[in-house]
């Protein structure tokens, strides 16, 4: 088991093409690191120059305290899983999860041995002797899984491994994982693009968007507490609601009127005063009005026309459009393309309680959180309103904050 | 499908059927007959009296036992060089990027297409000055030339469907390259090692104008020469029954061959390796 520290890591690919740019990430022995993004963000080629299957253009990698840029994939022992999984289709179920041990010359019993134990592990006892190509897709995922825990190697790698499963099947395969890597303990890298998988598996998630980290954190950090428009749009699901918002004394206006800043804000915007912002609301920090004790301290409650009303049993989506001003919009437009067209019109998702009554074309009254609001600057998407101490690292914000 | 198309299919493959098999079916029936039989004026299909006496003789013949024995001996030869040559060439132009490589797989394309009789003077000559006339070698070696740019292009193809993870794959779990190559890699290409060599011994084995040319003796001359210095008493009169005898057993091992081969060149091994 080994620690993987990557420090400026860089990509270029033949072409010219520059695939990751700068990358530090830093993954604890027994730590289960993912890296997610939208699709050719990079992740796979990080993932791939830690395996060795790709050149390193510059920086360290080093794992376990060994420097390992230089090292051929073998000779780093670490086990990987692909997305397609890339079982040999020559062999038995039994031979493919065997092969890592033949290579290393061990004597049949012990093979045996440590094949059965796996096999055990993922319930694969009664296929040992089938072949990759009659098995089910969970089946070959686990017979993958297999071929990687076999051999003690220092870490584990994933390339979305789940993203040829059905729905359902996904959920089973990944608490799976979760449950395979606590108890083994080892060191484990995972790529997805699905941030669910992001936010259940990961003991940290680091995100990238065109191959540059955005933001290095816990799940609940990055969910609480994004570093970026585009972190805060990609991390949750339904989405980040994203208005614009302008700053007036200790007031800011958005769409539907006027809320006060909460008091930990207003520091943070000194020098704002009169600033276009962007302001970013989840769903669910929205409420019906008629629903909220009315001791609720720092809410704001405004009213609004409904759109349409998506009533899920135990909770009801409610659309609410609105008009963007055209910097705001811009900013808006190139983000939805950050995230690979995950539509987003000017119009808030809330979330509100099943138990609410409202109805589509209703004149509602919304109450809105005001304190887990996050304001963001339209030109550069930084969060000005992060609380550093619990945002894990934000690439870039430690030397912002030290020049301002 | 329509109603009717199975009457239909079923003629036309009855005609076909008989369309390439007569011929087999007469020679076959030919080697049966006795040396009488053959020299009437009116033969009929079916021999009057079957006879083994043309397989006796021609087994005894040392000429044609030695030719069968080349025969086997260069087309075996030929082909595990060919083979093992084309499929690390294979290998390097499906997976490597070099300069050159289009060059490399347009000659071979352009050596394929040569005519073979161009060749058979200046080889005469060269493999004269260099003692490669009348011997296993000297008929090895164009064969080689002639049967590895098909079997270089047949196994590239193969290459290039196998995918490159499953490499990467070995090579993560601990492979040198060559494992990798050796256990993963030419396994999956399997039917296309086997189509390549089935075709370059085809070649070998039925090649007719290099070995009538680059040998002069028993010594390392093939069947198909071989069966062209069959003399029968009667100069005017070719000793049919023994041709065909000889034709049909120079056809055996070819047959055996596909049969057994057969089974092997499964198509679709490779489905199963990645998500089907
Ligand atoms: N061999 C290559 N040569 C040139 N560019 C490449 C090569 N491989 C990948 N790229 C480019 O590098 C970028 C990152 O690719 P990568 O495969 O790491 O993306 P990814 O984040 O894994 O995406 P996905 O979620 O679609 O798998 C892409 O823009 C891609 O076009
Ligand atoms: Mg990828």
């Amino acid at each position: 088991m080994a620690a993987i520290e990557m420090s400026h890591i860089d990509k270029r690919y033949d072409d010219g093409f520059h695939a990751v740019k700068d990358v530090n990430i830093d993954v604890q022995d027994g730590e289960f690191m993912i890296l997610v993004g939208p699709s050719g963000c990079g992740k796979s080629t990080l993932l791939r120059m830690i395996v060795g299957l790709e050149d390193i253009t510059s920086g360290d990698m080093v794992i376990g305290g060994k420097r390992v840029n230089d090292l051929a994939p073998r000779d780093r022992n670490l086990s990987m899983v692909f997305q397609n999984y890339a079982l040999y289709p020559h062999m038995t179920v039994y031979e493919n999860i065997a092969f890592p041990l033949r290579l290393q010359k061990m004597d049949n019993a012990q093979v045996d041995q440590k094949v059965r134990d796996a096999a055990d592990l993922l319930e694969l006892n009664e296929h040992l002797e089938r072949r990759p190509a009659n098995l089910s897709g969970g089946q070959r995922q686990r017979v993958a899984m297999g071929r990687a825990i076999v051999r003690d190697a220092d870490a584990f790698l994933f390339d979305e491994p789940l993203s040829n499963l059905d729905a359902k099947l996904r959920g089973q395969m990944r608490t799976e994982i979760s449950r395979l890597q606590k108890r083994l303990g080892i060191t484990t890298v995972y790529v997805t693009h699905d941030q669910t998988e992001a936010m259940t598996l990961g003991d940290r998630v680091a995100v990238l968007k065109r191959g540059v980290l955005q933001q290095l954190a816990s799940p609940r950090e990055l969910y609480e507490n994004p570093g970026n428009l585009f972190v805060a749009g990609f991390i949750g699901s339904p989405p980040m609601n994203f208005m614009p918002a302008t700053l007036k004394g200790d007031q800011v206006e958005l769409p539907f009127g006027s809320v006060s800043l909460p008091s930990h804000m207003r520091d943070m915007l000194k020098g704002r005063d009169g600033d276009l912002l962007i302001a970013g609301v989840r769903p669910e920090h929205f409420e019906d009005a008629s629903l909220v004790d009315g001791g609720a301290d720092d809410g704001a409650t405004f009213s609004t026309k409904v759109d349409v009303v998506e009533w899920l049993g135990n909770e009801t989506y409610a659309y609410i459009p609105f008009e963007a001003p055209p910097e705001v919009q811009s900013q808006l437009e190139q983000l939805e393309k950050d995230l690979d067209g995950e539509s987003m019109r000017t119009q808030l998702v809330i979330a509100l309680d099943g138990a609410s009554g409202i109805k589509e074309g209703d004149e509602a009254r919304i109450h809105m959180d005001v304190s887990k609001m996050h304001l963001f600057d339209p030109a550069t998407g930084q969060n000005l309103t992060v609380d550093v101490e619990h945002a894990g690292t934000i690439p870039g914000l430690e030397v912002s904050t030290a020049s301002a | 499908m329509k109603k009717g198309t199975g009457l239909q299919y079923w003629i036309g493959f009855a005609l076909i059927l008989v369309w390439c098999l007569l011929p087999v079916v007469w020679i076959i029936s030919l080697s049966f007959k006795s040396e009488a039989e053959t020299t009437t004026g009116s033969p009929q299909f079916l021999p009057k009296e079957a006879t083994l006496d043309n397989y006796r003789a021609i087994l005894k013949d040392s000429d044609f036992t030695h030719a069968l024995l080349n025969s086997f001996g260069i087309s075996l030869i030929a082909t595990f060089l060919s083979v093992v040559l084309a499929t690390l060439a294979a290998y390097a132009i499906a997976r490597l990027e070099f300069r050159g490589k289009k060059l490399v797989l347009s000659l071979a394309l352009a050596i394929a297409m040569f005519p073979v009789v161009s060749l058979v003077g200046p080889l005469f000559d060269m493999w004269r000055t260099i003692h490669l006339f009348n011997t296993w070698p000297g008929l090895i070696i164009p064969y080689m030339s002639f049967t590895l740019p098909l079997a270089i292009w047949t196994l590239a193809a193969f290459f290039r469907e196998i995918p490159w993870e499953m490499e990467q794959a070995a090579q993560v779990d601990g492979a040198t390259s060559w494992q990798a190559f050796r256990q993963v890699i030419v396994p999956l290409a399997a039917p296309g090692v086997f189509t390549a060599a089935i075709l370059t011994f085809f070649f070998a084995w039925n090649e007719f104008v290099l070995a009538i040319s680059l040998t002069s003796t028993p010594l390392a001359r093939t069947v198909p020469a071989q069966m062209s210095f069959f003399v029968g008493p009667d100069p005017f009169n070719p000793p049919y029954a023994q041709l065909a005898t000889a034709s049909v057993i120079v056809t055996i091992p070819v047959i055996i061959i596909v049969l057994l081969f057969q089974r092997r060149i499964v198509a679709g091994l490779t489905s199963g390796a990645v998500k089907g």
